[in-house]
């Protein structure tokens, strides 16, 4: 069985996103970026399933050049193969389900699982959107996979709980935090990544249309919070929860 | 324009997330509602009531008892044909199935929006809340989800739409309905809560938690919320999760007990009109956008704060 795990390169999480001073995004120069943290989680998974019947992990990633750097991670994690497609302007999710869905069609992976969402856009939306594309069913937001020859029981997170779901393969799942704990990748496997085959493709090897139909017009920074006092002690708390009328 | 709301719901009643979204609707013209569901009559009755709601689509068919995205997204791209835009609540259900329904459509989805500028622009968070950025779309048709804590709540009474059965489109037999675990909560729900005291790590285990927090929650008629690092330690059931990748809240009133406050959590409450924070570490970044601050040990302060209030 054949898993294709899409991932993204983006700002390292820790890192505090500072908005460029014209408006017109987000400052990435000389930043730390790493794989989408959902993204690593995917892969994770992939691997652990490899006992369970998969026999090839494809990652694929769409963007600028250097996101090889984040597929030789997910190589040296322990996928099989990979496959850039370099964009180095913006491709937004509907492009990118687009071109995920014309590699589908070539490489026909059984199960395809996805980061939840990314942690620039927050868009959650590739998934579900490549899920449309291709007409298959769909388990968001995933907290649990169990996986046989031909379907998937998906438990997912929802508002108030968990949900349960079976999907038949060919499927999309999306993952969230809980799924796992995703491994570190051992110098050896590093080193041993680095000889995996990564193949270099373009949207227009696709023929794929990835035109934006969303433009940006600016970026600002969020309205900031007037500083706070510190107070003394619970009483000195007691008396303002009084006064803000939450307290009797 | 003409627009369709997904209407959340139990089964039962109307949820709250959908009168939010109902008020987004309303600033870009006509609001439809539609109900999908199983033995959903009155629920549709119910919807029609909200205020400013014209025609209410009711789908009933027993392919759309647990909204799988993959039975309702054809019938809403069905019914797209007579529509300008989709917009859901973010909710779990909205996120599901609207870029599914996107897709189907070929439009891209704006997520999240948290104000309409005009038809065709909107603003929605990026990079975990910390920019806000202005988007426009070239879609002829829109689909949008919708910050709840963004928009006032429409109201639920004084509307008078009419209710119209669709065509189902049936099942995709894509997909199965298993089962469901929904944590029994005598609380208020926690989007819609007007106070919300959370836990963090530092509450050091389930017992803690609950003998700690609770209380106090009880006591301000609160709902309970809970870091990430507090549901990944098993202090709190997942869906407490207050943040970037949880649950996304705006109360009155939020008490952050024993959070330092990361970015992820933040993104999550930022936008409450007072946080009040009680940590150890004076330090801890949560008492930059903390309105009130105190330093101490929790364990003794927040008992302390229950006793006197």
């Amino acid at each position: 069985m054949k898993v294709m795990v899409p991932v993204k390169r983006v700002l390292d999480y820790n890192v505090k996103p500072r908005v460029k001073a014209d408006g017109t995004g987000v400052d990435l120069a000389n930043v730390k970026m790493s794989m989408n943290p959902f993204d690593e989680i995917a892969v994770e998974e992939a691997i652990r399933l490899k006992d369970k019947g998969v026999t090839e992990i494809v990652v694929v990633s769409i963007g600028e050049q250097k996101s090889q750097e984040t597929l030789r991670t997910a190589l040296a994690m322990g996928a099989d193969r990979a496959i850039l497609v370099v964009s180095e302007d913006r491709v937004e999710p509907l492009g990118v389900a687009k071109l995920l869905q014309a590699i589908v069609a070539e490489e026909k992976p059984d199960l395809i699982i996805l980061g939840k969402q990314a942690i620039d856009d927050d868009n959650n939306q590739t998934g579900q959107m490549l899920a449309g594309l291709m007409g298959v069913g769909q388990a968001t937001f995933a907290s649990k996979v169990e996986l046989t020859a031909d379907s998937v029981t998906v438990t997912r997170e929802v508002d108030g709980g968990s949900e349960t779901e079976t999907l038949t393969l060919p499927a999309i799942i999306t993952v969230d935090l809980r799924l796992n704990e995703p491994r570190y990748a051992s110098l050896p496997n590093i080193m041993k990544a680095k000889s995996k085959p990564m193949a270099q493709k373009t949207p227009g090897d696709y023929g794929v249309d990835v035109t934006p139909r969303v433009t940006t017009l600016k970026v600002v920074e969020p309205a900031k919070r007037s500083a706070g006092v510190k107070v003394a002690d619970v009483d000195e708390l007691v008396a303002k929860l009084k006064a803000m009328g939450v307290a009797k | 324009m003409k627009t369709l709301v997904w209407v959340e719901h139990d089964g039962a009643t109307v949820k709250d997330a959908t009168l939010a979204v109902v008020t987004a609707a309303s600033q870009l013209g006509e609001v439809h509602l539609l109900v999908a569901g199983q033995g959903v009559a009155g629920v549709a009755a119910e919807a029609a009531k909200i205020a400013g709601v014209g025609t209410v689509h009711v789908a009933d068919d027993a392919a759309y008892a647990h909204a799988l995205a993959e039975n309702v997204a054809p019938l809403i791209a069905g019914l797209m044909a007579t529509h300008d835009a989709f917009l859901a609540p973010a909710t779990t259900n909205g996120k599901n199935i609207a870029p599914r329904v996107a897709a189907l459509l070929d439009v891209m989805q704006i997520s999240d929006i948290l104000s309409v500028e005009s038809e065709d622009t909107f603003t929605r968070p990026i990079y975990a809340g910390n920019a806000i950025a202005t988007v426009q779309t070239k879609d002829a048709k829109k689909v949008i989800t919708v910050r709840g804590t963004a928009f006032a709540k429409a109201a639920t009474e004084g509307g008078s739409g009419t209710i119209e059965a669709v065509a189902t489109t049936g099942d995709a037999g894509l997909s199965s309905y298993v089962g469901s675990e929904i944590a029994k909560s005598e609380r208020p729900e926690l989007t819609s809560a007007k106070i919300i005291v959370s836990g963090g790590r530092a509450l050091g285990s389930d017992a803690q938690f609950h003998a700690i927090i609770d209380p106090l929650a009880d006591k301000l008629g609160a709902g309970v919320g809970a870091s990430r690092a507090a549901v990944d330690a098993g202090y709190a059931p997942n869906d407490y999760q207050v943040g970037q990748t949880g649950k996304i809240v705006a109360p009155e009133v939020y008490v952050a007990v024993g959070i330092s406050g990361a970015i992820q959590h933040l993104a999550g409450m930022k936008d409450s009109k007072v946080i009040i924070a009680i940590n150890k570490d004076e330090d801890a970044p949560i008492f930059q956008v903390a309105d009130y601050g105190l330093v101490g040990d929790l364990f003794k302060l927040v008992p302390e704060l229950t006793e006197k209030l």
